[in-house]
């Protein structure tokens, strides 16, 4: 039994890593201007790079699609560390309303203090956004306090959401005759435009936040059996808890900075993770988590580029269309099991 | 101080404010002290903060000399493992993952488990004969193999102090039995100090070498069993008015029925007490004797008969004791006798039913 779920184990990360390898490829390869596999190799092996093919793949696709590896993965670990933090299944950064009040900040800062202009530097960019997603989640703790049914908990972030989405759509609409030409596909949600620097710090943040939450994996499996149990064993649980909020708002934040909201990934890919695992101890789930997350934002980005091409569809409206989905599924698994 | 765990002027509440205070604990390594008391007496509150769950108010607590608030999260880990009411979350885990899961403080920075750890899970399961279901889902386990494989899970963390808050409570009673006998295997082959609450008050009497009792206010009694099952303290400490609680067995008897005896039960030797019961539930009330203080009838009838007629166990009953029985046999419109024959120092029974046939009383056999 040991090694047949080791086994499991194995064969579900290499299903990830494929779907990975698989997405991007074809992530590079189709668009509005199709590149044949093979010159897709070529490409990337640096032959032919000055051409209009190799610049699409270079300066457009590989860029955008390593942006939606990245904030992919970091969105689901965040949702992940949400769940964990919670004990409730339907949490995750775009229910709870911790995207919404980043996107929140960052759409405040672009407008009134960079004049609409794409020139404001990538840290600023990342630190309003961990700054809104901060200020959504303190609002969240607070009502946890108060409301002990999970239900409510998400109500309470949902209304959150919508709060801030509301103040975002003012200050959007408030702004739109001037130069912000981004800012409205921005927050609806996008990859679009995505530059190397951009990756280069993203890159950085979520590496950094994950390598942090994978560290925290025993404690955090500790944590997963309930707050008595875990302080039996030793943890401490106030910086535990502090560093889950800390790490799960900076990647939320990461990727609401670049890409906007995503709904439903954070929130819908531990389960199908965790389904696939067969097994939800950390130290599988926060690599697994940011590979499926991964793997799930790349075929949607794909989808989001091609389904109507040329015009772009949002890509929370794919995610919602595949991730939504997986929030009912849970409700009714846990109602058939008989928790609530 | 002596004692291998000990409380100092422990006193325990929430926020801060004191619920029950200066309790004093006292264990010899080895040692099963049990928490009884009413609802509400406050046995979890003493549990939790003996295990750190709650800010001790005042005073301390002392493991092997060690006080237990000054150890670090680690250390305690290692002396302490703990059951409590409320459920353990297992998403997606097999009861060995549960079982498992008390290796934490031995294991790594990743808590990957080692050849030990594994051999340690075995054991554990294996202690408290759940080795069977260890691929089991946590979540579809009985009530019962649950609780045992919480125990295990406790075991294994190989503590020397286990603190256990009712784990009795979802067990059906072959399992209390079995849950109870591995506490004392344990205790015999690890020294392992136990403290745990129970409600069931039988098995606390037959368990336990301390008891302490909880009143809401105070701890009211430490001591062994013996000294706590004695002169009808416990019904008093549980406030019973409606029925009563016999000290030697542990057993209960339910409200006596009201009014003067309208039957009498010639009963002796434990054939009277279902019928005892019989009328009880009928709301009857009844006289019975004669009963010798040593008989199994003695205490259910002291608990449920309006008036009990006994005699002094190991002497001949006096001819005062027949006459008072003669008496009563008189008040009564019924006569019940559960004894089919009578033995030779039953002689003064035997009268008594003649007597009752001599005055036309209606005779019934139970």
């Amino acid at each position: 039994m040991r090694k047949k779920s080791a086994a499991r184990h194995l064969a579900a990360f290499f299903v990830l890593l494929a779907g990975i390898a698989v997405c991007l490829l074809l992530n590079i390869s189709i668009g509005s201007v199709k590149i044949p596999f093979f010159d897709v190799f070529r490409i990337l092996a640096g032959d032919g790079a000055d051409g209009i093919d190799g610049r699409i793949v270079w300066e457009i696709r590989l860029p955008r699609a390593i942006a939606a590896m990245e904030l992919g993965g970091a969105l689901a670990l965040s949702g992940y560390l949400l769940q964990t933090f919670f004990h409730n299944p339907i949490a995750g950064p775009f229910v709870l309303g911790v995207s919404s009040g980043a996107k929140m900040a960052v759409s405040l800062v672009l407008v009134f203090f960079a004049g609409g202009a794409a020139k404001i530097s990538a840290a600023a960019l990342v630190g309003a956004a961990f700054a809104g997603a901060m200020a959504s989640m303190g609002f969240v703790l607070l009502m946890s306090r108060k409301v002990d049914s999970m239900a409510m908990l998400v109500v309470s972030g949902v209304m959150i959401g919508y709060i801030c989405s509301a103040i975002t759509e003012l200050v959007v609409t408030f702004a739109e005759d001037a130069e912000i030409v981004n800012l409205h596909d921005w927050s609806r949600g996008s990859f679009s435009g995505v530059t190397w620097e951009n990756t280069a710090a993203m890159t950085c943040v979520t590496a950094f936040a994950s390598a942090a939450a994978f560290l925290l994996a025993k404690p955090l499996s500790a944590y997963q059996l309930g707050e008595s149990y875990a302080r039996n064993l030793g943890v401490d649980i106030r910086l535990l808890r502090a560093a889950m909020v800390l790490l799960s708002s900076v990647l939320s934040a990461c990727a609401v900075a670049y890409a906007g909201p995503v709904s439903f990934l954070g929130m819908a890919v531990p389960h199908l993770v965790k389904a696939l695992f067969g097994t939800a101890k950390p130290i599988l789930m926060i690599p697994a988590c940011f590979l499926g997350g991964s793997a799930f934002c790349l075929f949607c980005d794909l989808l989001a580029r091609n389904l109507l091409a040329p015009t772009e569809v949002s890509i929370s409206t794919v995610t919602a269309v595949f991730g939504a989905p997986v929030v009912l599924w849970v409700m009714v698994e846990r109602r058939r099991d008989g928790g609530a | 101080m002596g004692y291998y765990f000990y409380t100092e002027k422990m006193s325990v509440g929430y926020q801060m404010r004191p619920l029950i205070e200066k309790i004093q604990i006292g264990l010899e390594k080895g040692e099963i002290l049990t928490l009884i008391g009413p609802n509400g007496a406050g046995k979890s509150t003493v549990l939790k903060s003996i295990a750190r769950q709650i800010k001790m108010v005042a005073g301390a607590a002392y493991i092997g000399g060690g006080s237990i608030g000054r150890m670090s999260g680690a250390e305690l880990s290692r002396k302490m493992a703990v059951v409590f009411t409320e459920r353990l979350r297992a998403e997606l885990m097999s009861c060995g993952d549960v079982v498992a899961t008390g290796r934490y403080p031995y294991t790594g920075k990743f808590g990957i488990l080692s050849k030990k750890d594994a051999r340690a899970v075995e054991e554990a399961m294996e202690l408290v004969q759940v080795g069977g279901i260890r691929d089991l889902d946590f979540a579809k386990a009985s009530d019962g193999q649950r609780q045992r494989v919480m125990l295990a899970r406790a075991i294994c963390q190989e503590p020397e102090v286990l603190v256990l808050d009712e784990p009795t409570s979802y067990l059906d009673v072959r399992y209390k039995l079995e849950f109870l006998s591995a506490l004392q295997r344990m205790r015999e082959k690890k020294g392992l100090t136990v403290i745990m609450s129970l409600h069931e008050l039988d098995l606390a009497a037959r368990v336990s070498d301390k008891i302490l009792c909880l009143n809401g206010k105070y701890a009211e009694k430490f001591g062994p069993p013996e000294e706590v099952f004695a002169d009808g303290y416990v019904g008093k400490l549980f406030g019973i008015s409606k029925g009563s609680f016999e000290d030697g067995s542990g057993g209960v008897e339910l409200e006596a029925p009201r009014g003067e005896a309208q039957v009498f039960v010639i009963a002796g030797g434990g054939s009277g007490r279902n019928a005892y019961r019989r009328l009880q539930r009928e709301g009857t009330a009844f006289a019975s004797g004669i009963l010798f203080e040593n008989d199994l009838d003695y205490p259910v009838a002291k608990a449920l008969a309006a008036e009990c007629i006994a005699a002094r166990a190991f002497e001949p009953v006096p001819e005062e004791t027949v006459r008072r029985a003669m008496r009563a046999v008189d008040g009564c419109r019924k006569v019940v006798c559960c004894r089919e024959s009578f033995g030779t120092y039953e002689a003064a029974n035997e009268r008594l039913l003649l007597y009752a046939k001599s005055q036309g009383k209606e005779i019934a056999r139970a």
